[in-house]
């Protein structure tokens, strides 16, 4: 065949094939005369075709199927012919006068078919003959396919339980024994092809025998479904046999093929009963085996047999499972000194799963399972396999998938250990999938020191850890994954405030030391998590141990100006300017007037230093004035400097309607309704005056440089403030001041012509004229404006 | 019958992990017909997670918002009713009705929504409606001390709204609502 293209094949078979049916016609012709010498002479001439050496497996396989189909027909004669008186033996001995060895038998299987259907015999006698008359062919692949004639023929004629050839002297036992004959001359004859011709033909021939395997596997799948084969059968006679078969042929290819056979053909519960045989087979095939696979298959489907049937576990640790496969790969990995990490990883992983699903109770089982992982990896320094590398990552997820609950996953003491063997990269993987467990089931992390180990275990999003140089990760990568940090904080809870404040003091610890990128997006749910600590404490009056205690709210104020003052350097002062201010408000509820002052002192540093971009001074102005207009727990004193500064800012914004409309707003720092003394009806009238007197330059401004008379918006506004202060009885918003204004607005609408300020001041008009209808005090009120 | 989700100060990740599931559950993508969003998302995740939910968002800056993008404040129409949408926290004292009143009168719409303060109000007066749908998340706020997440739903009907209140409360989702009828004569400039 050396040389022999692919168009030559097409030429021999078709060649044979018309040969074939030019006999298989005249056979039929032979049969339908009931001619049974001619119908032996031509269906020999036909099986000649089989004799070739010219055809590839697949092709042969064509030639074989067409030889199959015409001798099922000959069989149905020879069948007819016993009933016409022709005596099965004598048929037996006819058929044996073919010339060629192949055709011969052939047609003796076919005849023998036929013998054992009469019954004339004890088919295991038969089956006995044709098993060992079949050694005389030993090419392989000839003999494969005329083994796998006998195999199938015989199928429905072997002495099972139950069957109808199950005599006295025909059992089961026989049935396997004939079985297992054929079998293990069919692996020989497999395994010859291996060796026959030149070694660089030796990949075709591989390919050839992956073609052929099934034919051989066969055998197995028949003994499988023999109902005499019971357990005790199975374990007492079949397996011994056949993993004889298997290590003696010291084949790779047959030994991986067969083995894996044996798992997916044979019950679950078998492979249970016989672990330590079955395991103990596996040291001794061929070093290139690929044992991983067959032995993750294994345990696979002994999973999924546990998995399925809850009441079959007691076996498992009846039988010791787990630890005869934990030795058996411990040993398997011995053996094999040159196994990549990858495969003992893999067989650590399914080792894991198998676990996992089978003692999902048996902690220790799963930490022994990482610790000998471990033994493994190390020595063998860092891991370059990228494979490796998400193995192991699959390893370690597959806890935290099986219990859904990290806690669970954080008793496993190797757990972290397994993580060092990762990359600085894949730690980062490991972190997000462990990061998105927690979030995904809601699970609470309670005390500190499992927070202590969750640090530990993510440090690769906390940290930049010791590789300065290594890849850049993406920036929106980094964003997200910092997200999920900042998200994460927030599953960090203990209801004990005691155990909570160490918990935040952990967490303060870590993010300071992660590197300044981080701490804008860990920082801000830090001091969210702080403070609703704070709200949780009891009223400091109530709390015998005062100030002394170990939580108490000085205490996580000093907390809170710890971690936000590393912000600023960040940069990102505006972050840390909104954080202090909302420290502010929760040190006002707490009535700590010194600390509120002092977070002030600091928001206004940062707005004086750090804020200059103008939309940006507007926003934190809004935000000092609002949250200084709530703050109740200031003395006149500290009072009266910060409102000072924050009219001052006011005043000194770059754009006039800006300034215009933060100095009103800070009218309302001089009116407080709760509180009688601040009440002060002159500041306020100030405010108004000179939000006016900048709305009026304003104007002028915009008339000078524009030549347009600029809105009268501002105006509008300011009146609206006028009547608020108005309505509320304050002495000095006199009515001739509120009607002075609004004739101004009139004025300046009749000039210009702004539809949102008409609209904006004929809403404002009905508004006055429904409080008028609303009648009483305000009512009253209302109705002394005259328009 | 047009629905209107309006919704805000959500805070993720800083003071919050997520929208609750159930309320997540109950927002399902091609229901509602138009988003408007008080604010402080703040990622753009969140924004992203919106945008499944209906394409039509109206977002308008909240003073912790990542996106320096979004507007002060906004308007828009819908069928009958024009809408107002601002944060909140530009309009002092914070949670003053009279003074939010005053910025509906400015904006010169019928219904204006606001956040800010994490405490839902629907508050009716001559010239409209002015609600605050609250925090979606139930977000930590330092002028609220007691947050359930909430979020509103307006069913704008020809001249009728109705203003579907939902509030997670011990874990359980509660809804009110409130009816408001337009009449035809009011906020008409030309």
């Amino acid at each position: 065949m050396i040389g022999d293209g692919a168009e030559d094949e097409e030429k021999w078979l078709a060649a044979g094939a018309a040969a074939f049916k030019q006999n298989a016609f005249y056979m039929q012709r032979a049969i339908d005369s009931n001619n049974l010498k001619d119908a032996l002479k031509y269906s020999a001439q036909m099986l000649s075709e089989l004799r070739t050496s010219k055809l590839s497996p697949h092709k042969y396989y064509d030639l074989y199927m067409r030889a199959f189909d015409e001798l099922r027909k000959l069989e149905i004669f020879f069948m007819e012919e016993t009933r016409r008186g022709c005596s099965v033996i004598e048929l037996y001995e006819l058929v044996q006068h073919a010339g060629n060895i192949l055709p011969r038998l052939y047609l003796l299987c076919t005849a023998g078919s036929v013998y054992i259907k009469t019954k004339e015999a004890p088919a295991k006698e038969i089956l006995k003959d044709l098993v060992e008359m079949c050694r005389g062919i030993q090419h392989p692949l000839r003999g494969l396919f005329l083994r796998s004639y006998l195999a199938q023929i015989s199928r429905d004629k072997l002495p099972d339980i139950g069957s109808e050839y199950e005599g006295d002297a025909d059992t089961v036992i026989d049935a396997v024994e004939f079985v297992l004959l054929n079998f293990t001359e069919m692996n020989k004859l497999w395994v010859r092809m291996q060796h026959q011709g030149p070694a660089r033909d030796k990949e075709r021939r591989e390919k050839e025998r992956s073609e052929l395997r099934d034919l051989v596997g066969k055998n197995l799948h028949v003994l499988g479904q023999l109902e005499g084969v019971d357990l005790d059968m199975y374990r007492d006679i079949v397996l011994p046999r056949v993993l004889e078969q298997i290590v003696n042929c010291r084949d790779e290819i047959a030994q991986y093929y067969l083995m894996d056979c044996i798992i997916q053909v044979f019950p679950d519960d078998y492979h249970l009963q016989t672990l330590d045989v079955l395991l103990g087979a596996c040291p001794q095939l061929q070093p290139s085996v690929d044992i991983m696979t067959v032995l993750s298959r294994l345990m696979e489907r002994l999973s999924n047999y546990a998995a399925l049937n809850a009441e079959v576990l007691p076996y498992f640790l009846q039988v010791e499972a787990f630890s005869k496969l934990n030795n058996a790969i411990g040993k398997v990995i011995e053996a094999q000194e040159e196994m990549p990490i990858l495969s003992a990883v893999t067989l650590y992983s399914s080792l894991l799963k198998f676990t996992l699903h089978v003692h999902p109770d048996r902690l220790d089982y799963a930490d022994q399972v990482l610790g000998s992982c471990i033994k493994q990896l190390s020595g063998k320094g860092k891991i370059d396999d990228t494979r490796a590398t998400k193995e192991i990552v699959s390893l370690l997820s597959a806890p935290l998938e099986k219990y859904n609950d990290v806690v669970t996953a954080l008793k496993l003491t190797n757990y972290p250990l397994v993580m060092e063997y990762l990359d600085n990269e894949a730690k980062r993987v490991m972190a997000t999938v462990i990061i998105r467990s927690i979030m995904k089931n809601n699970t609470r992390i309670a005390t500190a020191e499992k927070v202590e180990a969750l640090l530990e275990l993510i440090k690769g999003l906390i940290n930049d850890l010791d590789e300065p140089q290594g890849p850049e990760v993406d920036e929106e990568d980094f964003e997200e994954e910092q997200n999920s940090v900042a998200r994460l904080i927030h599953m960090l809870y203990n209801d004990d405030a005691e155990e909570m404040f160490k918990i935040i003091n952990i967490l303060k610890k870590h993010f300071l030391t992660g590197g300044p990128k981080r701490l804008k997006f860990t920082i801000p749910p830090l001091v969210v998590s702080a403070l609703k600590l704070i709200r949780r404490l009891p009223v400091e009056g109530d709390n015998p141990f005062g100030k002394e205690a170990s939580v108490s709210a000085t205490k996580i104020f000093q907390f809170l100006n710890q971690i936000i003052e590393a912000v600023p350097n960040v940069p990102s002062p505006d972050l840390a300017f909104r954080l202090y201010l909302q420290c502010a408000e929760a040190a006002n509820k707490c009535d700590e007037e010194p600390i509120a002052y002092e977070f002030f002192t600091q928001a206004y540093i940062l707005y004086e230093e750090e804020i200059s971009d103008s939309k940006a001074q507007v926003t934190a102005l809004h935000l000092i004035i609002g949250t200084l207009q709530r703050m109740r727990v200031f003395g006149v004193e500290n009072r009266d400097t910060l409102t000072h500064k924050a009219t001052g800012y006011s005043a000194k914004l770059l754009k006039k309607p800006d300034q215009c409309r933060a100095v009103y707003a800070c009218s309302h720092l001089f009116w407080l309704e709760d509180h009688d003394t601040i009440q002060d009806g002159e500041r306020v009238l100030l405010c108004l005056k000179r939000a006016l007197k900048i709305a009026n330059s304003a104007q002028q401004m915009a008339s000078t440089t524009r030549g347009s008379t600029g809105s009268v918006t501002l105006f509008i506004e300011i009146l609206n403030k006028y009547l608020y202060f108005y309505e509320k009885r304050i002495p000095q918003i006199t009515v001739e001041s509120v009607e002075s204004l609004i004739q101004l607005i009139k004025n300046e609408e009749s000039i210009t012509s702004d539809p949102s300020a008409e609209s904006f001041f004929a809403s404002t008009l009905r508004f006055m004229e429904f409080q008028k209808q609303k009648g009483g005090a305000i009512g009253d009120r209302y109705e002394e404006i005259k328009v | 019958m047009v629905l209107v989700l309006a919704l805000g100060d959500l805070h993720v990740p800083h003071r919050a992990a997520d929208l609750p599931p159930k309320f997540k559950s109950m927002l399902v993508p091609g229901k509602i017909q138009h988003i408007i969003c008080t604010g402080n998302l703040c990622i753009k995740e969140i924004h992203d997670y919106l945008k499944t939910i209906c394409p039509d968002l109206h977002i308008v800056r909240g003073e912790f918002d990542e996106d320096a993008r979004y507007p002060e404040n906004k308007t828009l129409t819908i069928g009958q009713f024009k809408l107002g949408l601002c944060h909140g926290h530009q309009v002092i004292p914070w949670g003053d009705l009279d003074s939010l009143a005053m910025l509906q009168r400015q904006l010169d719409v019928d219904i204006l929504v606001t956040g800010h303060t994490h405490q839902f109000t629907a508050y009716k007066h001559e010239g409209g409606v002015v609600i605050n749908p609250g925090s979606a998340t139930g977000a930590y706020s330092s002028i609220n001390q007691d947050v359930n997440p909430s979020f509103v739903l307006m069913d704008i009907d020809g001249l009728r709204v109705v203003v579907y209140v939902y509030e997670l409360i011990d874990g359980e989702v509660k809804v009110d609502k409130i009816d408001f009828k337009k009449t035809s004569t009011t906020n008409s400039a030309p």
